[in-house]
């Protein structure tokens, strides 16, 4: 009877999709998000009186914000597209912030106070070139100012008001590339300075209010230009001509070039080398940099130049500051030791400083890269300087009377990298967890809990009882807890620092900028790659701190490469090394050494293989495994697949016992002019798989294709390689490759006709799902190709996997030829997706869910079951209560099962998942420009109780039959008594 | 127990109660039922490779004993191939016979299959003839080469297939055929000393028939010490793509078990398998828009669930009421009586639950 009931009880769970959704109360329980915004680019401050408060800023990650100046707070933002670059932001009538972006064709108009888009202009741009932007106040036109923009040999001026383009002009006849945009204040007439070839200079002067060409003048200057140019007044600019040695001063009176030009060595006498004029805008003064040095040099009215001084080491200059009508000053940063030095200085009297303060700054943040002045009025209404200083590492300082006021960890806006950190085991005596240091507050807590389960609180009760839940220390200790759940995230950034974020409330624990990742000589531009588990000790070393490793590259053709490691529980860094040869690949081996350090094999463009760490012990043990070990390579630009062995040392003049040569043993090349390899996905190393077989609902067992070594490659037709719509469905076909990488063995190819990508595909146990456009429906497609070994039929029976005559046990060869089956099918899916990942748990028997990072910057929670390729349009009773469920043609997407609930990731790049402890629990990170955690629970958390539990009931319940117990007992033998009376 | 999730194992398991459950009864049939399907479906494996229109191409590795029965199928084959269809060809043919010495069982002569083959020559590795006739016709060569460990590559064998042009204009190979040269004396000795240290024996294939070696070669290779049987047991699978191959997998027919144990062949002679395997189309993403409004035509009739019988809906009053009854000895016969009564009548009997209880 009861297997009736469990019957049931299945019939009934199997026909309802499992929705995870939270209610109101539990949002910020288990979850935390962060808003960043990426490396700042550009600030503009206002200055009118509402906009005192705030800065506006541009920054890398394409994003547009406004910013609390008092505490950094994000008043508002909006993350542009991935191809929309922001190149100018400035302020129009005081109310509109206008950027200017996707190489000069879009022109956006946001409100100041709430960030509202009040305007959007579109340019037509053919090839991406320069450009420029430039606001016209006072034009006694409507009180309208005018916007003028140049982008792709064309002049625009737009009105600020509604976004209409005024007139438009074309300069592009003479192939002139404009340079600057020139408005002399008060009047009515835009010059246009620009070059055409390498040393023809010609002026335009326009009339602002139509467009009008009033003058046209060119001007041969010899020795050329090297392309900066830098705006020393309203009428006198600098060059450099192209052998940077050589500056040229240009007056600009009515429309008429003069010029004259003086070397750099006769102004500047230790000048040696090149020299480049920096960006910043000076009034009457420009800076040159040669070396590691700046000179400021002052051109008079004349255009004669004349050295003011130079400064060593110097770190950033900003903009020159208007305040007060007349004064301008311009900073000056400088570094010294830990502490960085400000000088505000007038800009018409170099040798008084308005402000000279030094402010101490953790050197974790590293130089400072750009530097923003304002002004405020003091309290005795003098004038006080604040500086918004962007430093290496990308985060955002404001400092303000020798002091940081705030700052902002903006390089977790561009997360490259993440891997997770289990914590240190809670020791005895060394207890981390602080005890409730009050009695009366911890009193007052449980009196509230209390309050809140007898239904007895207020409103405000139940606003404390939250807040109280929402802070609870349990969560944000620094120990490991019973169930997994309290993790470092590890996560390496686009600047090359490492964050350790706590998994219970998002704090960074500690912080590294790793000197390695460094700008340096032999390093020019390093680029940080990917992080990887270095030592994770579980079983011998257990007293030795984990730790990770970091590998970075020097740059395209560049030979070097950097290797950094890093202990997860202090965040200092052990050891890095610099390694002379490049970094491919790096494969993590599955072998340890005593210290459980992981073997690692890092693969160089010469593919030769380097073993890490290079000690006797690991080369022993690597020895012994060599004929075992195999890696593959995949040629995207030559469509060209192929598979490689390790053979023997490397030969070189030099004797390493860490360098293997490799050679190929397999390859699949595809023909060049129908397909194109866009997308590879293969399983996790570390994931773990419960059960080999499945059993099917008519009591066969079919037996899944589990290897680690399945690659998943997806190419579609050359052509149709571009965006969604370029090509008709005729011309595009989709290929999908399963590919064992031992032996090159194609086990699948399958082809969707009229289907193009993007392709995002997640591989996992035996099976793949993938994310397409399908051409001739119109819709985006969701397949899944599920591979089951069919060499083991033999085994069929249930019987025979109960009674134990299986083989599951016995070793698996890639070289024995396995027969092998799949089954696909493919569903509607609505939205274009931007990452894609799996659930993963600690024993694999939890069921999956495919989380996909939607075009809407959230992340959904699909069902596996969704994704099965058996569903047919009528199961069976019997695959009913396996738990098939009835086809359609697309997935459902329930509000419920959006993992992010209400919140955004803006700017989502990747979601990862880690295992719990608890079986049933996984923990979900997803990155972008935001950052978001959260545990999930894909089978509901059917290991433990939930939080909401209802312990009072369960009390209650045990209460009453124990006194049931009594009094029946009582009762009886009072009944037995009377009766044996009788 | 309150995993919602279908995990395999839970169904496992449960499955397992099921069975358990029902084995008493069911057991003797269900070993009969498992018995025939495999029995019935080893027959089906060769009932559908006859037409030679079947996808699936992994029916058509043929083991020593089936040897037989596939060369009847080529023959069938090659006489269906009179016929001249028109239909389209998707995915004709996915598979080609070797020629060669390919049935030790049949015959133990080392010659005479070998006679007749084309000696290759590398130097014009391709030799296309046309044919004049309608069908378009045309053959095709190309050469296997092969390397022992890291030696140069040398010819190996010659393939010889038909060159199909379909309607659309899209070329393919047919009736591919192939032509293993033996091992030299050398040759063979190499090969023991891959056998000795497990190293690799690799080949390769142009990756265009028609203008060998196209863009590059494909190759392939495999652990010497999986070929040994009792000679040498080869399986090709050429992945193509028109006149493009692909890939080549290369192995060996059958298990190749880990640690793969020393054995030199009693023969040096190849028995060869080739598999040509063209793309699948992937299956068609449903489409039940149709169907809906089909539905909704069919006059708003609404579908009633099947009646249920009377015990699957009052077991759970019937239960207890039962165990109610035992209690009350003297009336405990004339209860079962009536509850056999109600058991034997139809749902309309329903009524009568309540004199039962009273």
């Amino acid at each position: 009877m009861a297997i009736r009931v469990f019957f049931l009880l299945l019939l009934l769970h199997s026909s309802s999709i499992p929705v995870l959704s939270l209610y109101e109360d539990q949002v910020g329980l288990m979850d935390w998000h962060q808003q960043y915004i990426g490396k700042v680019k550009h600030a503009v401050f206002h200055t009118h009186k509402a906009g005192r408060k705030r800065v506006v800023v541009s920054t890398e990650e394409n994003v547009v914000a406004s910013l609390d100046l008092r505490h950094g707070e994000i008043f508002w933002r909006h993350v542009l597209g991935d191809k929309d670059a922001i190149d100018h932001i400035n302020i129009a009538l005081g109310k509109y912030v206008i950027t200017l972006s996707s190489e000069g064709s879009i022109l956006r108009a946001w409100n100041l106070p709430d960030g509202q888009m009040v305007w959007e202009s579109f340019f037509t741009v053919r090839k991406p070139s320069k450009s420029l932007l430039l606001i016209v106040t006072d034009l006694k036109v409507d009180r309208d100012s005018e916007i003028l923009v140049y982008s792709n040999g064309n002049l625009h001026a737009v009105s600020s008001v509604d976004g209409l383009i005024l007139w438009s002009m074309n300069l592009a006849a003479e192939s002139v590339e404009i340079q600057q945009l020139i408005w002399p204040h008060g009047g009515d007439v835009i010059y246009a300075v620009g070059f055409s070839g390498l040393s023809q200079l010609h002026a335009y002067q326009v009339s602002a209010k139509n467009g009008e060409l009033l003058n046209h003048d060119i001007v041969e200057v010899p020795g050329g230009f090297s392309g900066d140019m830098s705006l020393v007044s309203t009428e006198t600019f600098v060059a450099l001509d192209a052998t940077r040695s050589i500056m040229v001063s240009l007056m600009l009176i009515d429309g008429k070039i003069s010029f004259q030009q003086a070397y750099v060595s006769d102004v500047v006498p230790e000048f040696s080398g090149v020299a480049a004029i920096l960006p910043s805008k000076l009034e009457g003064m420009f800076a040159v940099k040669f070396n590691s040095r700046i000179a400021f040099i002052r051109v008079n009215d004349e255009g004669m130049l004349e050295m003011v001084d130079q400064v060593e080491d110097l770190a950033a200059v900003s903009d020159v500051l208007v305040f007060n009508e007349e004064h301008r000053a311009f900073v000056l940063v400088q570094h010294g030791g830990s502490k960085i030095h400000l000088n505000v200085k007038l800009a018409h009297d170099w040798n008084n400083d308005l402000l000279k303060e030094s402010i101490e700054i953790d050197h974790h943040h590293g130089l400072v890269q750009k530097v923003f002045l304002s002004n405020y009025i003091r309290t005795d209404r003098s004038h006080g300087f604040r500086a918004l200083v962007v430093m290496e590492d990308h985060s955002l300082l404001l400092l303000q009377q020798g002091e940081i006021v705030w700052s902002r960890e903006d390089g977790l806006a561009s997360v490259i990298d993440v891997t997770t950190s289990e914590l240190p085991v809670e020791k005895e005596g060394v207890s981390v967890t602080k005890v409730e240091h009050n009695l009366l507050e911890w009193l007052k807590g449980h009196v509230l809990k209390l309050k809140g389960t007898l239904m007895l609180a207020s409103p405000e009760d139940i606003a404390a009882i939250q807040a109280l839940r929402l802070k609870s220390s349990e969560k944000s200790k620094m120990t490991r807890d019973h169930n997994g759940f309290r993790k470092l995230l590890i996560v390496l950034t686009k600047a090359g620092k490492l964050f350790a974020l706590h998994s219970g409330d998002g704090r960074v624990v500690w912080s590294l900028l790793l000197q390695s990742l460094r700008k340096s000589e032999g390093c020019p531009h390093p680029i940080a790659l990917n992080i990887y588990q270095w030592q994770d000790p579980h079983h011998h070393a257990l007293d030795e701190n984990p730790s990770i490793l970091v590998v970075g590259s020097c740059g395209i053709g560049n030979d070097e490469s950097v290797l950094s490691f890093i202990d997860t529980y202090t965040g200092k860094e052990l050891e890095s090394v610099s390694i002379s040869h490049s970094v491919v690949e790096v494969i993590p081996l599955p072998y340890t050494d005593s210290r459980e350090r992981r073997l690692h094999l890092l693969i160089d463009s010469n593919k030769q293989a380097h073993l890490y760490p290079r000690t006797p012990e690991a080369a022993a043990i690597f020895l012994h495994e060599i004929p075992n070990v195999y890696w593959y390579s995949v040629d995207t630009d030559n469509s060209i697949v192929g598979g490689h062995a390790l053979k023997h040392n490397c030969i070189s003049e030099v004797a390493d016992d860490f360098c293997f040569s490799t050679r190929g043993l397999w390859s699949i090349v595809l023909p060049l002019d129908s397909e194109k390899i866009i997308a590879t996905a293969t399983r996790k190393s570390n994931e773990v798989v419960h059960t080999q077989a499945k059993a099917m609902s008519d009591q066969d067992v079919m037996y899944k294709y589990i290897s680690k070594n399945v690659l998943f490659v997806a190419t579609v037709a050359p052509k149709a390689a571009g965006r969604i719509g370029s090509v008709t469905p005729d011309e595009s076909w989709l290929v999908v490759y399963l590919i064992n990488t031992v032996t090159g063995r194609i086990l699948h190819r399958m082809t969707h006709l009229g289907s193009q990508g993007p392709v995002n595909a997640v591989f996992s146990e035996n099976w793949v799902i993938y994310h397409y456009f399908n051409l001739r429906a119109h819709r985006y497609e969701m397949s899944v190709i599920e591979i089951y070994d069919e060499s083991r039929v033999d085994n069929k029976d249930i019987w025979k996997l109960i009674v134990g005559k299986h083989n599951l046990t016995s070793p698996i060869c890639s070289y024995s030829r396995h027969e092998v089956s799949t089954k696909s099918q493919s569903y509607f899916f609505t939205h274009s997706v931007k990452a894609i990942a799996v659930t993963s748990t600690a024993k694999g028997i939890t069921s999956k869910q495919v989380l996909i990072g939607t075009v809407g910057d959230q992340v959904l929670a699909l069902d596996k079951r969704l994704l099965d390729p058996r569903r047919s349009a009528n199961p069976t009773q019997a695959e009913r209560e396996e738990g098939i469920i009835p086809l359609t043609d697309s997935l459902p997407v329930i509000p419920q099962s959006y993992v992010t609930h209400a919140l955004k990731v803006e700017g989502l790049r990747g979601i990862v998942t880690a295992p719990a402890k608890l079986e049933s629990t996984t923990l979900v990170f997803a990155y972008g420009v935001d950052l978001f955690f959260t545990r999930l629970a894909p089978s509901r958390t059917y290991d433990s109780l939930t939080e909401d539990f209802n312990y009072a009931l369960l009390l209650l319940t045990i209460v009453a039959l124990v006194a049931a117990i009594f009094v029946t007992w009582i009762l009886s033998e009072r009944k037995e008594l009377r009766d044996n009376w009788r | 127990m309150v995993n919602r999730g279908r995990d395999e194992s839970l169904v496992y398991i449960l499955l397992k109660i099921s069975v358990l459950r029902e084995s008493l009864t069911i057991f003797g049939e269900q070993l009969k039922v498992l018995e025939q399907p495999r029995w019935r479906k080893s027959h089906d494996h060769f009932a559908l490779s006859a037409p030679a229109r079947s996808t699936t191409a992994r029916k058509y590795e043929f083991g020593f004993s089936r040897m037989v029965t596939a060369r009847a199928l080529l023959l069938s084959h090659s006489a269906l191939r009179l016929f001249q269809s028109d239909e389209l060809l998707v995915d004709d043919e996915e598979f080609g016979l070797e020629g060669g010495r390919h049935a030790p069982a049949v015959t133990d002569y080392p010659i005479p299959g070998r006679s007749t083959t084309p000696t290759p020559t590398p130097a014009t590795p391709t030799t296309r003839r046309r044919y004049s006739d309608i069908d378009s016709d045309s053959k095709v060569q190309f050469t296997l080469q092969h390397a022992f460990g890291d030696s140069e590559f040398t010819p190996a064998g010659t393939f010889t297939a038909r060159l199909k042009t379909g309607s659309h204009g899209g070329q393919t190979l047919t009736k591919l055929r192939f032509s293993r040269n033996s091992l030299t004396d050398a040759e063979q000795e190499k090969f023991k000393g891959l056998l000795l240290e497990d190293d690799f024996y690799k080949i390769r294939l142009p990756s265009n028939v028609l203008s060998p070696p196209g863009r590059n070669y494909t190759f392939s290779s495999v652990r010497a010490r999986c070929l040994p049987r009792e000679g040498l047991d080869e399986h090709f699978v050429m992945h193509m793509e028109g006149v493009n191959i692909l890939a080549v997998n290369y192995g060996s027919p059958g298990a190749c078990p880990y640690p793969r144990q020393l054995k030199v062949p009693a023969k040096w002679s190849f028995n060869s398998h080739t598999v040509l395997k063209y793309s699948e189309q992937a299956p068609r993403t449903p489409l039940f828009t149709e169907e809906a409004l089909i539905g909704e035509n069919a006059e708003g009739e609404i579908v009633a669930p099947p009646e249920k019988s009377f015990w699957a809906k009052y077991w759970m009053y019937l239960i207890p009421l039962g165990l109610i009854g035992c209690k009350y000895r003297h009336k405990k016969k004339m209860i079962s009586a009536q509850i056999q009564k109600v058991l034997a009548r139809k749902p309309d009997a329903a009524s009568l639950s309540g004199p039962v209880s009273a």
